[in-house]
């Protein structure tokens, strides 16, 4: 028995071969680094990227990715021109890739801001590797996302009267009881403040950039964007009270965006989207979703621009850890709807789930049960959370399996409407597919230009939690 | 014109500096700053540095945001249109909640960054300590004190002798010109 509670105890401090209590668990734990890097050295490491120029590879794949935002802009154009008759939506499914589309990236943004608020109020330390990369991730993917709503109306450049708090011609308002206007406030609020907080967070690395510019246009730029900001404490001073305030409203505005997402169907009278389920479900998928992507490229760029000795293994399984967490609640959200469906007793409502595991999209159910339910499970092994090539092919999975999740819940409510008669299938046309694929490629250039442009790690952030950068009367 | 801008010197252990900042202030000065990196912790009350009004403009900037969006809604849907949509009452607060919550936190959001900046006194492209090269180390691996030479107690000897005491290296008055 007493090997059991010994191995309990080390496991519990994350260590081998054990320690005596005495230590502090930051001195035991992990290292959050690979080596022992100096302040200089994070300076270097990041800066190096922005001064250097960029690789071949870089030029390629740029040249791919905005060949095919391109590409995506023209089909947005032939869709504005000629109608969005152009799409496959059709009587049942008015929703169809344009709202999944939609749901998809603004999940997709959702990472950024748990990294950069949720986990500083939970102090998790391990989060300033990644969080500047994966706040871009939910800027550039918010934008993405607006495309769709504004796109899909059709006539977009009357939307402003549909969208915003105009009076139109007839001197009439926007219905604010419609969550669809919600849904307008929280996605615009939500860019906004992440934009803000990442530009917060921006500002001191820039002003190092500033100071080591040798070529005088470069530094003027780098002077313009960082505002004067001179690194003295009693700037410094307010800097981390605003930051704190930031990530204290952006913690439950995260969580608000999706809710409010969700009440686009939830508060609809449709079978299979009028659950209270929805708002924490689609949460819990929104962060699943986010961590799936922003593993899939932080993998690439660490590798890419040399980062290794910052994000490290510990952070790839940390990440692995919070995928796999929410992973099981989008799963259990599943059996749930299930559940609650035949216990509803509404004959509408067992309908839907059924038709929706079994009927014509039965393919696409399972394609997302099984991305999103059984793969992850992989993660329960800790071998597997630290293998970056395993890894990277699960967030993969993770990223086509909730594209599918939003496809499910749209397409499959609505296909088979209460009446026989009024049964549809949608088919994508070549428009859906060249406008979804030109948001990726918009989303991946954005990516691109940020990794070589802007410090890709919060060089400050990473300075004060490395070894001995605090006073030592102050460690905890 | 050439004009002085103070005294200057580096640190490289933080606990040296706080030790600093707290002997600079009993030794009366207070237009003094540390210039780092990353912020230390422990430094602002070492320095004695006041805390921040910032919490309450943020504070007060979600009320007004709050009060915003709910005379937005209110005023758009039962007075300046009154319309009734699915027998709905013209205005009640339950749907009210989600803008209400929204524009309470893009308030805040906005007030607490512009708060954030004007407080700080930037955007100011220019800065005493510039050209020095200590100042470009600081936002690289340095802890640079600058004692400001409008304090009060300023004297270009007496200053560099008590910050070289502290332990600061390579002290010096710096210069900058006055446009």
């Amino acid at each position: 028995m007493k090997n059991v509670t010994d191995r309990h105890r080390q496991d519990s401090w994350d260590v081998e071969g054990g320690g005596s209590l005495a230590v502090s668990p930051d001195e035991i734990r992990e290292p959050l680094f690979e080596g022992t890097p100096g302040l200089r050295d994070v300076t270097e490491t990041v800066s190096g990227v922005v001064e250097g120029k960029p690789t071949k590879l870089w030029y390629a794949t740029i040249t791919l990715t905005s060949g095919l935002a391109a590409w995506g802009i023209l089909t947005i154009l032939y869709t504005v021109v000629t109608g969005i008759g152009v799409w496959g939506n059709n009587q049942p499914i008015g929703w169809a890739w344009d709202i999944t589309n939609f749901v998809f990236w603004i999940g997709i943004g959702h990472a950024g801001t748990l990294i950069s608020a949720i986990l500083f109020l939970f102090r998790q330390k391990w989060r300033t590797a990644i969080n500047r990369a994966a706040e871009a991730m939910t800027i550039f993917a918010v934008i993405c996302a607006l495309i769709f709503p504004i796109i899909h109306t059709g006539r977009p450049w009357v939307a402003v009267y549909w969208l915003l708090p105009l009076p139109n011609q007839m001197e009439m308002w926007v219905n604010f009881r419609s969550p669809l206007l919600w849904d307008v406030f929280a996605v615009s609020t939500y860019f906004t403040v992440s934009a803000m907080f990442w530009y917060v967070g921006l500002v001191p690395d820039m002003a190092t950039l500033r100071n080591r510019a040798k070529n005088v246009f470069v530094k003027r730029i780098w002077t313009f964007v960082s505002l004067g900001w001179t690194g003295a404490n009693r700037h410094w001073h307010r800097y981390e009270k605003a930051y704190l305030i930031l990530a204290g409203i952006s913690t439950p505005l995260v969580l608000s965006v999706h809710t409010i997402v969700s009440f686009d169907f939830a508060v609809s009278v449709i079978p299979g989207w009028h659950t209270t389920i929805f708002p924490p479900y689609f949460v819990a998928g929104a962060i699943f979703s986010g961590f799936g992507m922003v593993l899939t490229l932080m993998i690439l760029a660490r590798k890419l621009l040399n980062l290794e000795q910052f994000i490290t293994r510990k952070h790839i399984e940390n990440m692995n850890k919070v995928l796999m967490a929410t992973g099981l609640m989008v799963g259990y959200a599943y059996g749930m709807e299930f559940f609650i469906a035949w216990y509803s007793g509404n004959p509408y409502e067992r309908f839907v789930f059924i038709n929706r595991a079994f009927g014509p999209y039965s393919w696409a159910y399972w394609t997302m049960v099984t991305c999103n339910v059984f793969i992850p499970q992989l993660f329960w092994f800790k071998n597997i959370r630290r293998n970056l090539i395993i890894t990277w092919v699960i967030s993969i999975f993770v990223n086509i399996g909730m594209w599918f999740e939003r496809f499910v819940i749209i397409a499959t409510s609505l296909h088979r409407d209460f009446l026989p008669s009024s049964w549809g299938y949608f088919i994508p046309t070549w428009v859906d597919v060249s406008i979804f694929a030109g948001t990726v490629g918009l989303f991946l250039t954005l990516f691109l230009l940020f990794a070589k442009y802007i410090p890709v790690l919060a060089i400050s952030e990473v300075k004060g939690i490395l070894p001995g950068s605090q006073p030592s009367h102050t460690h905890h | 014109m050439k004009k002085t801008a103070g005294v200057t010197g580096l640190f490289h252990d933080p606990d040296q500096v706080l030790k600093a900042a707290a002997e600079i202030r009993r030794a009366g000065y207070r237009k003094f700053d540390f210039h780092t990196p990353y912020p230390l912790h422990g430094l602002d009350d070492a320095m004695g540095v006041k805390r921040t009004v910032l919490p309450w403009i943020s504070l007060g900037a979600g009320i007004v945001g709050a009060a915003v969006a709910t005379h937005l809604q209110w005023w758009t849907g039962a007075v300046d249109y009154p319309l009734v949509i699915g027998g709905k009452p013209l205005f009640a607060f339950e749907p009210s909640i989600p803008i209400i919550f929204e524009l309470t936190v893009l308030f805040c959001a906005i007030a607490t960054v512009v708060g954030m900046f004007a407080l700080n006194g930037l955007p100011r492209w220019f800065s005493k300590w510039q050209d020095d090269p200590h100042f470009v180390r600081s936002m690289d691996d340095a802890f640079v004190v600058t004692v400001d030479a409008d304090d009060a107690q300023y004297d270009a000897g007496k200053t560099r002798t008590l910050l070289e005491s502290l332990g600061a290296e390579q002290v010096r008055e710096v210069e900058y010109e006055d446009q």
